[in-house]
């Protein structure tokens, strides 16, 4: 994550400078599970939409009936897990394009993946409490 | 953080307005923006008025025609004058474009406005410096690479695979795509940029290259190509009508196709 020196600071060369660290080898993972995420999210939208509406009016109980299904527990873990880990990605982005402080930026992801993680676990804790019953 | 504002020193003032050229009777004003180093000044925008039935129809012509006629003091990069050299890339009415190619009469309304290409360091008025960009395209290493015995004769290649060069070897590195790019401004020390990266699938998909995995490792890289968000600004700006966005496309499906 270090920025390169600048030409002010540097007597580096422009070519040593742009090569700096080298290559991280690393990123279409997370291309490619942002685009699959993606696609689960839109293919999850719709179900996700009639199981609210079926939620919507019902009290405690009515919701343990209803989510005491599988396929319907399922679809709402899915759609969680798939739009935590989108987020987390998505954000991320966000904050390498725009944070360039660097101490800051660490910090920023840092807390973009304690922030997706806990997300994801609290909406799964309460899926599960309530399909299960308890 | 990203700096929106410009720091006090690039600050634009007021600039001078020259006079109208005597006896000339069909005028084109441009707006011109002036920044020498050398004056401790601040950037500043001048007002001169072009004599169009004296010059040529391009923007270039009216650059060359104040120089000549009213400010030689005036800077700015020229070569061909006709879309082969990418020298004169500059903004013109808000898109970045060659002064050579681009018609004073196609620019609407009022003023032509001309500045630099943005977001690069100027060197002066509108002669921006192009380092950093030039040493990103040599650093996807632009030639051909190789490690079977060199042939007699040539590298033979298809008619098909040579078709697939096609919209990428045109480029002439004017840099109007990379300087329009949101992430090249915030990220240029680290995010190659449109153009470097369409001459990187250049290479990447020619037939003759047998460097084409190496150079798909030093492109896998969150800032070098993935800073792309397909915003499409290079695609727009391209003075001959290439498509930089969709061969950073292509760059990051033959990543994908090599991991899934």
């Amino acid at each position: 994550m270090s920025t390169p020196d600048t030409p002010k600071r540097s007597m580096r060369t422009p070519l040593s400078r742009v090569r700096n660290l080298g290559a991280a080898h690393s990123g279409t993972s997370d291309f490619w599970r942002q685009r699959l995420t993606g696609v689960a999210m839109t293919l999850l939208m719709l179900p996700v939409i009639v199981v609210v509406m079926m939620l919507l009016g019902s009290n405690q109980a009515g919701a343990k009936v209803i989510l005491g299904s599988l396929p319907i527990a399922l679809i709402l873990l899915l759609f969680i897990f798939a739009s935590a880990w989108h987020m987390k990605i998505g954000m991320q982005v966000v904050i390498e394009d725009y944070v360039h402080n660097e101490k800051l930026k660490l910090v920023a992801v840092m807390l973009n993946n304690f922030f997706s993680i806990a997300v994801a676990l609290a909406s799964t804790y309460a899926i599960l409490k309530l399909s299960s019953g308890v | 953080m990203v700096e929106f504002a410009l720091p006090k020193n690039s600050k634009i003032t007021g600039g001078k307005t020259w006079p109208k050229p005597a006896g000339a009777t069909d005028l084109r004003e441009f707006r011109v923006y002036r920044w020498n180093p050398d004056d401790g000044k601040n950037p500043s925008v001048d007002t001169y008025y072009v004599d169009t039935n004296d010059c040529g129809p391009m923007v270039l012509d009216g650059l060359i025609w104040i120089k000549n006629h009213i400010d030689p003091s005036l800077t700015f990069r020229r070569s061909c004058r006709e879309g082969v050299c990418g020298s004169c890339a500059m903004n013109i009415d808000g898109q970045n474009t060659l002064a050579c190619t681009r018609s004073m009469h196609d620019v609407k309304d009022g003023a032509v406005k001309i500045n630099p290409l943005p977001h690069q360091p100027v060197v002066k008025d509108l002669v921006p410096d192009l380092t950093n960009f030039y040493a990103q395209y040599a650093s996807v290493e632009p030639w051909l690479k190789t490690t079977s015995p060199t042939p007699q004769k040539e590298w033979r290649q298809s008619h098909e695979d040579r078709e697939k060069l096609d919209g990428l070897y045109e480029c002439i590195l004017c840099a109007c795509c990379s300087t329009s790019c949101p992430s090249y401004w915030w990220n240029s020390e680290r995010y190659l940029g449109p153009a470097a990266l369409l001459q990187a699938n250049r290479w990447v998909s020619d037939s003759r290259d047998e460097a084409t995995g190496e150079r798909l490792d030093n492109l896998e890289d969150p800032f070098r190509l993935y800073r792309c968000h397909t915003i499409m600004n290079c695609a727009k700006a391209c003075p001959k009508g290439l498509n930089p966005a969709e061969a950073i496309a292509e760059l990051k499906l033959k990543l994908v196709e090599r991991q899934v």
